[in-house]
């Protein structure tokens, strides 16, 4: 039985680089960095992810006594197909993360396992509010973390104010970023704009004088971020970009969305905090193993990520893309090939600084009496403690502690995710 | 001058829309306020002359109207909602006509697939039973904004979306989209107004919960127990109907074994609310009790089920109370009376209705007024209804025009305020996927939120000048309009700062 065990092995040793693997992937390329300012890509797998079926933990007996019919083999399984891709001889990626293969083997992309919240709840509904807050437990907490970063760090500090600084790729604004800090929630660039044929023009600005005016300070400000940023975009016209490097965006609607993170950040709009976030993990029913209905979600998520981390090239230099999903699932399979709510999950960082090929975190086990209340993943990382290491390492926050108010925000329990 | 324009071309409007009495400064004189306000709220806004109608019969007798939706004539609704055909059929013919057809085409596909190459590249066609099982979300989505926009039942209707809201099924999710239609037609509707406790007993047993929360698949571990007892008789929708014993169900979706998903959501969604006092204990035991409560096959038939083999029999204890071993179906009738009764349920239910009512910062006075309301009539929900609405609070000035309307709301009262003619409401119906806000689908078991914050951002809001925009130069398809406005001052009102407000 593996219990209490540490995770700190490079995976490096293990893998050789692939011959298709961008230029960019190369570190001495990536460690003078460009000077440009640093992007944090905040991706949202919301429904929560099994974490045990995306990063598996093969190495465990339990982990396949648990799960009988949902299972992904160990990579040494004569099914190399459907079997898990060995990470560090102790977990593996499940089969269709194959196209993040390469970033782990360049040792761009990290991994928090049993990572979550303090909260014990199993509320999809509440478990995100606590993740977008970064309060577990409190549900009044006005705004999102990342806004309270945009609060935290001026934008006279970087690249000066733009509407494009913090952008959803939703229709509706995500929690994380709701808050006084201006954000912008838009899911198609290219629709954003007032439409109104030859009238445009006179009709935008008849709107905008409208808002201005208005004694309703919420639509007034929403709205002045609107016509900024409708003018930003005119003049940058995203309708003409193209991916860059080969990279191959699944038609999707979560790859669609970070095509268009691609897109602003090559337009040079001042983004800083972007965010996307794509549904379906909620796989209480079938939930399938290297193939089924969670490997298809898996397949799309990867894929776009991939294209993404390709798209962006260099500017990975000073990019983190950093997943995270409400909590994990259970650790035994239900009575319908799928699994209940549960508690700890894995979080992947991917980004040129990131001291990746690692999975990071104490691992805690799958036995029964080393499970959280005997059936989930306990959490031995805090989320607060990968997110304030983002914060700090990455986008350079002096003090993060307004950021994740209640929480004494020590560097000591950074996972080390930075070197 | 910028400053001066709009307001004045407020006023116009304001005059042009809701006719009639005017004060000096041009807006609508303070009693006239409050019956804006009352239309807003209780409905999806005023039509050209419901001021004046309002007016002469007098808000408080409105209001009352509006609490007897039997009573009030709503003929015109009839012709509206003929064409589309699948809003009127029945579970049976759905299934019959839609859903075991779309069963069949999608296994003929999947054998196709088998002997052939993958092409991605390549998406298939979409042939007439599928159309026909996409028809069926589009043509309810259309058959609500008509309602929305034409029903004289206002209130009902906006009743009718809160408490669909409240029990949020996902229409995307499996089943439920042959089976949404039948839920609000059949669960939730004829409801409303009658008490909760018949209202979430309704829901607990419609397939498209069972489904959607996957308490259908739900079975005691220890199972399958034998058939016990008589056979049992069931009273069906045709009256009495015999069951024979019912076999453990096969196959890859056959229930194995417990499932949480209803049994947390009933205690944190539909009634005691998150803080309502339970456990992941409660939780459990509460998904025991319903073990059993599902429902058969597209090829067995409609409706509500309750399989003994798939219940768990043993003792459970829910908040405190002890729930006999043995009692079968009963397990989780007992469940859903202590829930209904439970002073948590009361409470959280009076901030909702008082949140969509009345503010996003729900009075606490008011909401322990109306949870009080709601214990002393058992859950009367015309009562608890009524007891917001003639609340000192709902009819505060300070209450007006505080609420941000949701995309339906917004599109909804554009199209009313213009007394535009919707021929064909589909349109309508992608708009609102547009502004974030496709009808049936909304995803978590949450629903909808109700509060400004979720609705107000610099896309959504750009959306809505731009609906605006459409709608008053005539350009959504299928709807025309009325108004002789000048097509910039009406999508100026229409997608203005004031009409996002209710």
């Amino acid at each position: 039985m593996v219990s209490r065990r540490v995770f700190l092995k490079n995976g490096a040793f293990a893998c050789v680089s692939l011959g298709f693997a961008p230029s960019f992937l190369q570190r001495t390329a990536l460690a003078a960095g460009s000077g440009r300012s640093k992007q944090l890509i905040a991706i949202f797998q919301r429904g929560a992810v099994d974490g045990l079926s995306v990063v598996v933990p093969f190495g465990e007996a339990d982990y396949y006594r648990a799960r009988p019919s949902i299972a992904i083999p160990v990579p040494t399984s004569s099914d190399r197909e459907h079997a898990a891709i060995d990470l560090d001889g102790f977990f593996g990626f499940n089969p269709r993360l194959q196209a993040l293969e390469p970033l782990w083997d360049a040792r761009h992309l990290a991994i928090v396992h049993a990572c979550g919240s303090p909260d014990s709840t199993r509320s999809h509904f509440d478990a995100q509010d606590y993740m977008e807050t970064a309060t577990p437990g409190m549900k009044n907490t006005p705004d999102g973390w990342l806004n309270r970063y945009l609060q935290t760090r001026r934008p006279d500090d970087n690249a000066g104010a733009t509407p494009f600084r913090a952008v959803a790729l939703t229709s509706q604004m995500p929690r994380m970023l709701e808050g006084p800090a201006p954000a912008l929630a838009v899911s198609q660039l290219g629709q954003f704009g007032i439409r109104a044929g030859q009238a445009s023009d006179a009709l935008g600005a008849a709107f905008e004088a409208q808002y201005a005016a208005a004694a309703d300070s919420r639509l007034n400000a929403t709205s002045r971020d609107a016509f900024n940023a409708m003018r930003m975009l005119k003049t940058a016209d995203p309708s003409k970009y193209e991916a860059e490097h080969g990279a191959d965006y699944p038609r999707s609607p979560f790859g669609q969305a970070l095509r268009q993170i691609a897109q602003l950040t090559k337009a040079n709009l001042g983004l800083e905090v972007a965010f996307a976030d794509i549904g379906g993990w909620d796989t209480h029913v079938n939930q399938g193993a290297a193939q089924g209905q969670l490997a298809n979600r898996l397949d799309d998520f990867s894929r776009s990520i991939a294209a993404l981390v390709t798209d962006l090239g260099d500017r990975m230099a000073d990019t983190v893309i950093l997943t995270m999903s409400e909590f994990g699932r259970a650790v035994s399979e239900n009575g319908n090939r799928g699994t209940d709510h549960g508690h700890g999950n894995a979080m992947m960082v991917i980004g040129g600084g990131v001291r990746g090929g690692r999975v990071y975190g104490r691992w805690p086990g799958l036995a029964i009496e080393q499970r959280y209340e005997r059936r989930d993943l306990a959490v031995t990382t805090d989320f607060r403690d990968v997110f304030a290491e983002v914060v700090v390492r990455h986008l350079g926050v002096q003090d993060a502690r307004p950021i994740f108010p209640g929480y004494g925000i020590s560097a000591a329990r950074f996972p080390g995710l930075f070197g | 001058m910028i400053r001066r324009r709009p307001l004045l071309l407020f006023a116009t409007l304001v005059g042009a829309v809701y006719g009639g009495r005017e004060s000096v400064q041009g807006l609508p004189s303070p009693p006239d306020r409050a019956i804006v306000h009352v239309l807003n709220r209780i409905g999806y806004g005023p039509r050209p002359g419901d001021v004046e109608r309002v007016r002469a019969i007098g808000l408080q007798r409105y209001i009352d109207e509006q609490l007897h939706p039997e009573r009030i004539p709503d003929t015109g609704m009839t012709a509206r909602l003929a064409p589309l055909s699948t809003v009127a059929m029945s579970a049976r013919e759905i299934t019959e006509q839609v859903e075991l057809p779309t069963i069949e085409v999608r296994q003929e596909r999947q054998q196709n697939a088998a002997n052939a190459a993958p092409n991605a590249a390549d998406p298939p066609m979409m042939d007439p039973v599928q159309q026909r099982a996409n028809s069926l979300v589009l043509e309810l989505s259309e058959h609500k904004i008509l309602r929305a926009v034409y029903s004289e039942r206002q209130l009902q209707e906006v009743l009718t979306d809160f408490w669909f809201n409240h029990f949020n099924v996902d229409a995307r999710k499996g089943r439920d989209r042959f089976m949404v239609t039948g839920y609000e037609r059949e669960t939730i509707r004829p409801r409303v107004l009658g008490t909760f406790r018949d209202l979430l007993g309704a829901t607990a047993k419609s397939p498209a919960m069972l489904f959607y929360l996957d308490n259908w698949m739900s079975a005691d571990p220890n199972g399958p127990h034998a058939e016990m007892g008589p056979p049992r008789i069931m009273r069906g929708r045709f009256g009495a109907i015999f069951v024979p014993p019912m076999p453990r169900p096969q196959g890859p979706n056959a229930p194995h074994g417990l499932n949480e998903n209803y049994g947390r959501e009933l205690m944190e969604l539909h009634t005691l609310g998150v803080d309502g006092g339970y456990t992941q204990k409660d939780v459990t035991d509460v998904a025991r009790a319903f073990t059993g409560w599902t429902m058969p096959g597209p090829r067995q038939g409609n409706g509500f089920i309750f399989n003994p083999r798939l219940h768990d029999p043993g003792e459970k204890i829910v908040l405190g109370h002890v729930i006999k071993a043995g009692g079968g179906q009963s397990d989780g009738e007992q469940v859903l009376d202590i829930l209904a009764t439970h002073p948590s349920t009361a409470t959280f239910i009076a901030s909702k209705l008082v949140r969509r009512f009345v503010s996003d910062t729900p009075p606490p006075g008011l909401v322990a007024r109306v949870a009080a309301r709601f214990r002393a009539t058992n859950g009367d929900l015309r009562e608890v209804t009524r007891a917001i609405l003639a609340s000192p609070e709902f009819l505060s000035p300070d209450a007006f025009n505080t609420k941000v309307k949701t995309p339906l709301e917004f599109v909804a009262s554009a199209v009313r305020a213009t007394g535009a003619d919707v021929q064909d409401a589909l349109p309508l119906v992608r708009n609102l996927q547009q502004l974030g806000m496709p009808l049936y689908q909304c995803q978590p078991p949450t629903g909808y939120k109700d509060t400004a914050d979720a609705w107000v951002n610099t896309g959504a809001l750009v959306g809505r000048m731009n609906f605006a925009a459409r709608l008053a130069g005539n350009k959504v398809p299928g709807t025309t309009l009325a108004s002789d406005e000048p097509t910039n001052n009406l999508a100026l009102h229409l997608g203005g700062p004031a009409f996002q407000r209710k």
